[in-house]
């Protein structure tokens, strides 16, 4: 397959406008995401592209623009909201809680939402207790929604096409951090299934599975671990929900070990879930308890060493993989 | 105010004797309708959960209704059983709705609060105090992205005005033209709260000076004077896509809901508005400008009966949804 090198941002970009090319009732909506490109560049062009009609700076008022946006699509339209930040996403929770995941249930399946919330998620760099959350805990709680996390532009790329295709309300979750990084990225026009993971690196002495730029850490980790001859396999589950089940008990049942790492913090978290589940089906495999690494149970410090010691670093994420190795 | 209506009807052709019959039988529909409700509720315990009844609002409804097309839009809260019907939802399916029956309008899968119909346009019925507002404005977004004439009519009471995303709503219909038309059943009381108690304004309509939006106050009490101002005012957003904030006077003679005992009102206030009851004043003219005689109110009032009646009978004969049911319209396919 022939690939092209492209930026997270650029890889977005390329989905939504071959996705707005193909279907003229797709729409993109957010602060800043027409005349100023974007507040991370990921909607570069697409104004000069689109026009005006189809892509809309709104106000800063996120309840309001993802209502909007549920309404629209009520009415047949397919809307793209992007969120600046996914902190900015939690006013729009009513929306995306209370509405848009129920809608389909409450209406008898007379008023599905297609709709994406898009946007960057997690802590990024010193930015502080209100600008470093990570939401797939609270929304992959939520029965009506599916929920994508992303590592790589290729995926990103894939899944945002199919995101924008399905009938559901999707949630959407970048990074900050990575919105530069660069990845080979198919050529064609290549769309990946909601609901299917990725085996980022392949091992047999212990299952990790991490998501979005935890995952990046996690294979760092791995780089170490191999020097010792300790090999990991790595499982980027990409959708939080409905998530790839399947795949992370097969790679269990054949390290007998596994290790989550989540950036969100440790309570009622979607590592506590997979932690649950593999011990539950894969618990007669295991060799060792599923060990979860995630950030400490504090709202986010603003100092560099402080947010460095609350989010899963590398150290630790491989001191936690050593931890099932006895 | 019946000369006043006579002269209407002599100029505008659309007030034809039908007409002015119909809304009576309307509004003396949703009178029964709802009061059967009631019963079922309270004292058959038929359901439970929350149940808000529209009892005194009922022009509200109905001269709304008459003044639309039948390809508008209607979203509303969660007192929405007589605009469901009056949208075109069938009175069965909305008391088989209540009733948790499979027969329902959404398959007994949203109750009071939540009746929907794609097919007649009615987006709702929602249980979150201001939350259909932004909604309306997406649909009114929609109709002006395909370059439709339809208008959303959105409801709500009073008291959603205090939510933050009825705000960012009207700023943004406003902003971008939505074909929004906001109606404020302005019934006084936020459940037991009068609205002044918690409300900067004197009037609702005020609301939307902040967003230089047309607006305009309408005598509820009348519902030839809601259906013209609607209509009036629906023509003129055809014309040139703008919304409208329309703050309707009206009251509920009922609790907030069935189980609200009204203590935060008098006796004496309540029945101050029954005795200018709408849809009583409406039958008086009717009667005295000879369009119906006092029999014919009877007459009408019994086949009101018959519907409610027949309705509740679907509704207790209707099985519940089966178990599967529970899985099915999570995710669309």
């Amino acid at each position: 397959m022939t690939t092209v090198t492209l930026t997270f941002r650029e890889a977005l970009n390329r989905a939504m406008c071959e996705e707005m090319e193909r279907d003229p009732n797709i729409f993109l909506m957010g602060e800043e995401v027409a005349q100023y490109d974007g507040a991370y560049k990921v909607s570069k062009g697409m104004l000069a592209k689109f026009g005006e009609k189809r892509v809309i700076d709104s106000p800063i008022s996120e309840g309001g623009f993802a209502g909007l946006g549920v309404g629209a699509a009520m009415a047949g339209l397919r809307p793209i909201i992007e969120m600046m930040t996914w902190n900015f996403g939690i006013q729009a929770f009513d929306q995306i809680i209370n509405h848009a995941a129920k809608m389909l249930y409450m209406s008898a399946g007379q008023f599905p939402i297609p709709i994406v919330f898009r946007g960057p998620n997690g802590s990024a760099h010193m930015l502080a207790a209100q600008h470093s959350q990570t939401v797939e805990g609270f929304l992959t709680h939520v029965p009506g929604l599916k929920v994508i996390s992303v590592s790589t532009p290729a995926d990103g790329y894939g899944l945002l096409k199919s995101a924008i295709r399905d009938n559901n309300p999707v949630i959407f979750l970048e990074s900050e951090m990575m919105y530069a990084f660069k990845g080979e990225v198919p050529e064609e026009e290549t769309l990946i299934p909601i609901g299917v993971g990725d085996i980022k690196r392949a091992g047999h002495h212990v299952t990790v599975v991490a998501w979005n730029r935890m995952l990046h850490r996690v294979l760092e980790a791995a780089t170490i671990l191999a020097a010792e001859g300790i090999e990991c396999e790595v499982i980027d589950p990409r959708t939080l929900q409905p998530l790839d089940e399947p795949m992370i008990f097969e790679s269990v049942r054949k390290t007998h070990r596994c290790v989550v790492v989540d950036e969100a913090n440790s309570f009622a978290s979607v590592s506590a879930h997979i932690s649950d589940r593999v011990h539950k089906e894969c618990f007669d495999d295991l060799d060792a308890p599923v060990v979860r690494v995630s950030s400490e149970f504090v709202p986010m410090p603003y100092a560099e060493s402080l947010e460095d010691r609350v989010l899963p670093g590398v150290d630790r994420i491989v001191a936690g993989i050593r931890e099932t190795l006895y | 105010m019946k000369q006043d209506l006579m002269k209407q009807k002599s100029k505008d052709p659309v007030l034809s004797k039908d007409f002015l019959v119909q809304l009576y039988k309307d509004m003396i529909l949703y009178r029964r309708f709802e009061e059967r409700v009631h019963v079922a509720y309270t004292t058959r315990r038929k359901f439970a959960g929350f149940c808000h009844l529209h009892i005194g609002q009922e022009a509200v409804a109905a001269g709304v209704q008459h003044a639309l097309r039948p390809t508008d839009y209607m979203i509303g809260a969660y007192r929405s059983h007589t605009q469901a019907i009056a949208k075109g939802i069938e009175p069965k399916a909305v008391m088989a709705e209540l009733f948790g029956k499979v027969t329902g309008a959404v398959r007994g899968k949203g109750g009071s609060m939540h009746m929907f119909s794609k097919e007649k346009r009615f987006l709702g019925g929602h249980g979150i105090v201001g939350g259909q507002v932004p909604l309306a404005a997406g649909v009114g977004f929609a109709i002006k992205y395909r370059g439709e004439q339809d208008i959303c009519v959105c409801y709500m009471g009073d008291a959603a005005t205090n939510q933050g995303q009825f705000h960012e709503a009207l700023n943004m219909a406003a902003t971008w033209k939505l074909p929004v038309l906001f109606i404020i059943e302005n019934n006084r009381y936020g459940m037991g709260t009068d609205i002044h108690r918690t409300t900067s304004v004197d009037h609702l309509w005020k609301r939307a000076l902040a967003y230089d939006m047309a607006h305009s106050q309408v005598d509820g009490l009348d519902v030839l004077n809601i259906y013209d101002a609607v209509k009036a005012t629906a023509d003129g957003m055809r014309r040139d896509n703008h919304p409208h904030l329309m703050e309707i006077m009206t009251y509920r003679y009922r609790g907030h809901s069935v189980s609200d005992p009204g203590a935060y009102r008098t006796k004496e206030e309540v029945a101050e508005y029954q005795a200018k009851d709408p849809m009583n004043m409406h039958g008086k003219f009717l009667v005295a400008s000879k369009l119906a005689t006092e029999a014919d109110l009877v007459k009408w009032d019994e086949e009101a009966k018959k519907i409610a009646s027949d309705a509740e009978d679907f509704a207790d004969q209707s099985p519940p949804p089966g178990e599967e049911e529970i899985w099915q319209h999570v995710y669309a396919e």
